[in-house]
C-alpha cells in the first residue's frame, strides 16, 4: 500500500508549488505509467486521505494512465504494449528493454479556481 | 473562472534527488551498492548471510542494511557473520525510501567498504518505484514460488539489473520448471543476467559478488566520464 506514500508526495509537491494565499484548487492532474507500480484506484483512495485537511481537500485527482511503449533499435519502431509484459517489437519480434514510456509518476497540472476580476483589485 | 497551472514535477522527485546524491556519494567512495527485492520467504536473508560469509572469505569488506516492518531479527542473525549490519525498522511501511538509507549510514565510513547490500522489505510491488541510490537492483525469485512470478509482478522484475534464483538445492523436490521461469523473466526483462544460487550449497555466491562489484565499477566509470571536462 505504498500508494499512500505516493499520495502524500503528490499533496506535498502541489502544496509547495502553490502561491502564498492560494486560490482554491479544483483539480490535480497526474500521469501514472503502467510500470510505475502504482494502482490508480488505490491511489485515488489514498489521495482522499492524504488531501484531507490540506489546501487540496476539495481538489479532485485526475489520473491519466500511460501505457508501456518500447523502442526497437533494429527497425526503429515503437511498440505500445497492452499490458506490462512481452517487451518485444511488434514488427520484428525482437525483445527490447528500451522503455520510452510507462514509468511516469508525475504531477502535470493543477487547475485553480480564480475569482473573476471586475474592475481593479479583488 | 479557472486557470491551469503547468507543474510537470516528478511525484517522487524528493526521493529521486536524495537517491542521486547517495549514488554520487557511493560512487566517490568506491562502494558497490545493491538493493535486494523479493517477496517474503524467497530467502533473501539466508542468501545474504551466505554472501556475507563468502565475501569475508574473499577478503572483501561488506556491510548490510536490512529492512523489515518490525523486529531486528535479521540484523541479529546477520551480525553473526561479523559484518557491520544495521536494521531499518519501517514500522509497517511496505518499502524502503532513500532517506531511510541516508539516516542509517551515520557513523559508518563507507569508503572502507567494498560492498553495501540493502535488503528491502519483503514485497514485490511497493519497492519498485523507490530509488535508494543503488547501482545494482537485484530481484530474487525462489524455486518454491511459481515460475510465472516475474510476469505476475512485472514492475519489480522489469526494473532489476540482475535476477537471482534462490533455493536451487530444492529444485528437483519441487519440480521446478527452469525453462518456464527463465521465459517469464525474459518476458519482463529481456536483458538482465539470471544467477542461480543456493545458500545451502554455496552455488552462485561468487557470481553474485562478482556481478555486484562489476556493477559498481561500471557506475564509477560512468561517474568519472561525466566529471571529465
Amino acid at each position: 500500500m505504498h500508494e499512500l506514500s505516493v499520495a502524500h508526495a503528490i499533496v506535498t509537491t502541489v502544496v509547495e508549488a502553490l502561491p502564498a494565499e492560494p486560490p482554491r484548487v479544483n483539480e490535480v492532474r497526474v500521469r501514472i505509467g503502467a510500470l510505475s507500480g502504482v494502482v490508480p484506484d488505490a491511489l485515488q483512495f489514498a489521495y482522499e486521505v492524504a488531501a484531507d485537511s490540506t489546501p487540496l481537500a476539495d481538489a479532485v485527482l485526475m489520473i491519466e494512465r500511460v501505457p508501456v511503449t518500447v523502442h526497437c533499435s533494429s527497425c526503429e519502431r515503437d511498440t505500445t504494449l497492452e499490458g506490462t509484459t512481452g517487451f518485444a517489437c511488434s514488427q520484428c519480434g525482437q525483445p527490447t528493454a528500451d522503455i520510452i514510456a510507462g514509468k511516469e509518476l508525475e504531477v502535470t497540472q493543477i487547475v485553480l479556481d480564480e475569482p473573476v476580476v471586475t474592475g481593479g483589485r479583488v | 473562472m479557472s486557470r491551469i497551472l503547468d507543474l510537470k514535477k516528478g511525484i517522487l522527485a524528493k526521493n529521486d534527488t536524495l537517491a542521486a546524491t547517495l549514488r554520487q556519494t557511493f560512487d566517490e567512495a568506491g562502494v558497490a551498492v545493491s538493493n535486494w527485492v523479493s517477496s517474503p520467504g524467497t530467502g533473501k536473508t539466508a542468501l545474504l548471510e551466505a554472501s556475507l560469509g563468502r565475501a569475508r572469505d574473499r577478503g572483501l569488506t561488506v556491510a548490510a542494511l536490512v529492512g523489515d516492518c518490525a523486529t531486528d531479527n535479521d540484523a541479529q542473525r546477520l551480525a553473526r557473520s561479523g559484518a557491520p549490519v544495521r536494521q531499518i525498522v519501517t514500522e509497517g511501511m511496505c518499502h524502503l525510501e532513500a532517506d531511510m538509507i541516508a539516516g542509517h549510514l551515520t557513523g559508518w565510513d563507507i569508503s572502507d567498504l567494498d560492498l553495501l547490500i540493502i535488503e528491502n522489505v519483503g514485497n514485490l510491488v511497493c519497492p519498485s518505484g523507490f530509488d535508494l541510490g543503488e547501482d545494482t537492483r537485484v530481484a530474487l525469485l525462489s524455486v518454491t514460488e511459481g515460475e510465472d512470478k516475474p510476469v505476475k509482478y512485472p514492475h519489480i522484475f522489469q526494473s532489476a539489473d540482475v535476477v537471482v534464483v534462490t533455493k536451487t538445492d530444492l529444485a528437483t523436490a519441487v519440480e521446478w520448471n527452469r525453462e518456464a521461469a527463465f521465459a517469464a523473466v525474459r518476458a519482463t526483462n529481456p536483458n538482465a543476467p539470471v544467477i542461480e544460487t543456493s545458500a545451502r550449497t554455496g552455488a552462485g555466491l561468487d557470481e553474485i559478488l562478482d556481478h555486484l562489484l562489476a556493477g559498481a565499477a561500471a557506475a564509477a566509470k560512468q561517474f568519472t566520464t561525466q566529471e571529465a571536462p
